[in-house]
């Protein structure tokens, strides 16, 4: 090849490029009052993380004057600062939610700066005051949902071993793992929990995997933090455990082994900015909340759990949403024999020094590195 | 995979150069090499557009819809080039060892080394100034991504393994050596949630291309190919990798030292890859994490085969790939197909364009009585 062929085939190109380019007038998109950029990282039926996500978005669409467009799969490169500009250039979008925890520094920060008029809502990120004015993040505790459903998973385990398969040891998920256990050890102290970490969020085969061996080690409740909890899910039913389902309501795949489970309330969420923003209030740029603000959920009892762990879970809950309730409340030992939290101190869900959290509770039989 | 090198009825570059043929007839090849690749395109165009009418949408309005999203507007353009920037470079990973007749399929893995490579660097030399630091990433890039790549090429010279596999291997090793660092030893402790190496700093982000919403690594990348070409198809070390692709034994007898070439162009490939991470870092992401193993390398080689390893022909095709990219978003939310309807039609790109090799030299008409 030499470069009279390619500059022929480039000059065919682009005269087909022009002609089309002349023929087609652009269409606008239709026109809506507002319309709201979703944009989620894995597949939005993933039975997960995205899939709470698509449903909060669903959940805007009978809402007047919204036009909802969605994107999945985008990865967490610049092809995310591309998609929220063509959300913004060819749709209109003047509201986004890119959802993925990867999508916010430096990508939506980016886009945010380039376009001062328009909002940026993120899930997960830690907005800070040297970050844009028009963004913003949100996030909710749902550590609590995890606090109730190990209740249930105490009540329920036989062999008082439980699994839980988990992403990454960061923050967000040992703070699941933990709470989990903490309920289950209000329910029965001599339990434990198992933690297998895969490595990442979205690991099929080795969830699987994870799944199988801790079920061959005698645990007959498993959870888990990954983005998909499909996986965890049908495989630990099939070989007869029990589930506590993460991110949206599992039931459907194991309806005869679904305990309880914590999940993301969006379809509530994104109806209260949408509505924030259209009326012209200023939507918070920090945003969390866990039960009581409906940020969260408690997926409902599966018909197996007995009457005495609806009743010990309903409690832990309601306390949750009267706030009289502190979850992460000294003494509070790690698996290594560390005092964690000292006896007296409570820290309650907007405390800082629990989004740094680095240590597994008395109980978690596992490593965070 | 072969290069068409020596095929008698494609003749390519130097050797086409030194028959000096018809006028006719090169045109008549050249037209070739616009027609068939045109008609495969078009062909999968419409396969896609029958496969999508199953799914109760109006074809038209996908051919319209992708068209838009590509290359309707000035933004569908810088949206395609971005997307396209990665793969001409992770692209040349798979074309350049291939006109030794090596399939490296292990772009991915010296991307990600070269990306670390490249932030250790720059975090090492924080205080200097930012033009030294950026040349001290791409060069750290580029030896890093060359030496990964370079080490299934002497696996493949001196033990005899097979470079496909072990380049493959080598991308999960890659990732893993990526996580353990950036989780370890270079983690940035304030990055909770996400593990991530310190920031490279804003003074040292090269940015994008002036009056271009499209970072350096695109024009870097064309650069690159424009080298790639100019080395294998004019100078005598082309030459000689492309003899020793074609004839491993001939280029033996010859006196061509094919180690050597193994060596060398295993590490420029690598180096290609490696340039890229070093360019994610530099001009997207600004640091190391897992966002890096975005599949860029993957998606190289499939550029490089629907350019049939032609390091000039990647240009093109990374565009147009970058094209579909830009065009799939708007697919998902006009049409609201799913996002896998994108790698069908890749895929079906795919299956077309190597179907179409067996058309060349059969259009007697394209040659010699054509122009």
């Amino acid at each position: 090849m030499n470069f009279d062929r390619i500059s022929r085939r480039r000059v065919l190109q682009g005269t087909a490029a022009l002609t089309l380019g002349a023929a087609l007038p652009l269409r606008p998109a239709a026109a809506a009052e507002t319309t709201v950029g979703f944009i989620y990282v894995g597949s939005r039926d993933d039975y997960g993380y995205n899939q709470a996500h698509a449903a909060g978005a669903a959940a805007l669409k009978g809402m007047p004057g919204i036009k909802v467009v969605e994107e999945e799969k985008v990865p967490e490169t610049d092809a995310v600062e591309k998609t929220m500009e063509s959300m913004i250039n060819l749709d209109g979008a003047t509201l986004l939610f890119p959802t993925s925890f990867g999508y916010y520094n430096p990508h939506m920060i980016k886009v945010a700066q380039k376009h001062p008029k328009l909002r940026f809502q993120h899930c997960g990120g830690l907005w800070s005051e040297k970050d844009p004015k028009n963004a913003g993040s949100y996030f909710g505790y749902i550590d609590e949902a995890q606090h109730v459903s190990g209740v249930v998973a105490g009540y329920m385990s036989k062999s008082g071993k439980l699994g839980f398969v988990a992403a990454k040891p960061i923050p967000q998920v040992l703070r699941n793992i933990n709470a989990f256990t903490m309920g289950a050890k209000l329910a029965n102290p001599k339990v434990t929990t198992q933690v297998i970490f895969t490595g990442d969020w979205s690991m099929p085969v080795k969830e699987a995997e994870a799944t199988n061996s801790l079920i061959d080690q005698g645990v007959d409740v498993v959870t888990c933090h990954v983005d998909g909890p499909k996986t965890v899910v049908e495989n630990a039913a099939r070989r007869g455990a029990m589930v506590g389902g993460y991110h949206v309501n599992q039931a459907v795949l194991a309806p005869q082994a679904y305990l309880s489970g914590a999940e993301w309330n969006w379809e509530v969420l994104y109806p209260r900015f949408v509505k924030m923003f259209t009326a012209g209030e200023t939507i918070p740029n920090f945003y969390r909340g866990g039960l009581k603000e409906e940020i969260v959920k408690v997926s409902p009892y599966g018909p197996m759990v007995s009457a005495e762990a609806r009743k010990h879970a309903d409690e832990v809950k309601a306390a949750l949403i009267a706030g009289s309730y502190v979850i992460f409340k000294g003494p509070v030992a790690d698996n290594k024999g560390n005092m964690v939290i000292a006896s007296g101190v409570a820290r309650g869900q907007t405390d800082p020094e629990l989004e740094k959290m680095n240590y597994l509770v008395d109980g978690v039989i596992g490593a965070t590195s | 995979m072969k290069a068409d090198v020596g095929a008698p009825l494609a003749p390519s570059g130097l050797g086409q150069l030194l028959r000096l043929p018809a006028y006719g007839r090169k045109v008549g090849g050249a037209a070739e090499f616009v027609v068939i690749p045109a008609l495969a395109l078009a062909a999968s165009l419409v396969l896609f557009g029958i496969f999508v009418a199953l799914f109760g949408k109006n074809p038209l309005d996908l051919y319209f819809y992708m068209y838009q999203g590509a290359f309707g507007t000035w933004f569908s353009w810088q949206n395609t080039l971005t997307r396209a920037a990665p793969l001409i470079l992770t692209a040349l990973c798979t074309a350049l060892p291939a006109q030794l007749g090596m399939v490296i399929i292990g772009g991915e893995g010296a991307l990600l080394i070269g990306a670390l490579s490249a932030t250790g660097a720059a975090l090492a030399l924080e205080s200097a100034p930012p033009l030294f630091v950026d040349l001290a990433m791409a060069a750290a890039g580029m030896v890093g991504g060359g030496l990964w790549i370079m080490l299934s090429g002497a696996l493949r010279h001196y033990r005899g393994v097979n470079e496909t596999i072990s380049s493959l291997l080598l991308v999960y090793i890659a990732l893993a050596i990526l996580n353990y660092l950036v989780e370890g030893p270079m983690r940035d402790p304030t990055s909770l949630n996400k593990p991530s190496t310190r920031e490279i700093g804003a003074d040292n982000m090269i940015g994008s291309i002036p009056g271009l919403d499209v970072h350096w690594g695109f024009a870097f990348g064309i650069i690159a190919a424009l080298l790639a070409y100019v080395l294998i198809y004019h100078t005598v070390f082309g030459f000689a990798a492309r003899v020793a692709g074609g004839n491993i034994r001939a280029a033996k007898v010859v006196g061509l030292n094919v180690g050597k070439l193994i060596l060398v162009i295993c590490f420029l490939a690598g180096a290609a890859a490696g340039l890229a991470g070093m360019m994610e870092v530099a001009a997207v992401q600004g640091r190391t994490n897992a966002n890096l193993a975005a599949g860029y390398g993957f998606a190289g080689i499939l550029v490089a085969f629907l350019a049939r390893q032609n390091p000039l022909a990647v240009i093109p095709v990374s565009i147009l790939l970058g094209g579909i990219g830009a065009s799939g978003g708007l697919l998902q939310r006009r049409l609201g197909l799913p996002d896998a309807s994108v790698l069908v039609l890749e895929g079906v790109i795919f299956v077309m364009v190597l179907a179409s090799d067996s058309l060349y030299g059969r259009f007697g008409f394209l040659r010699g009585k054509a122009a």
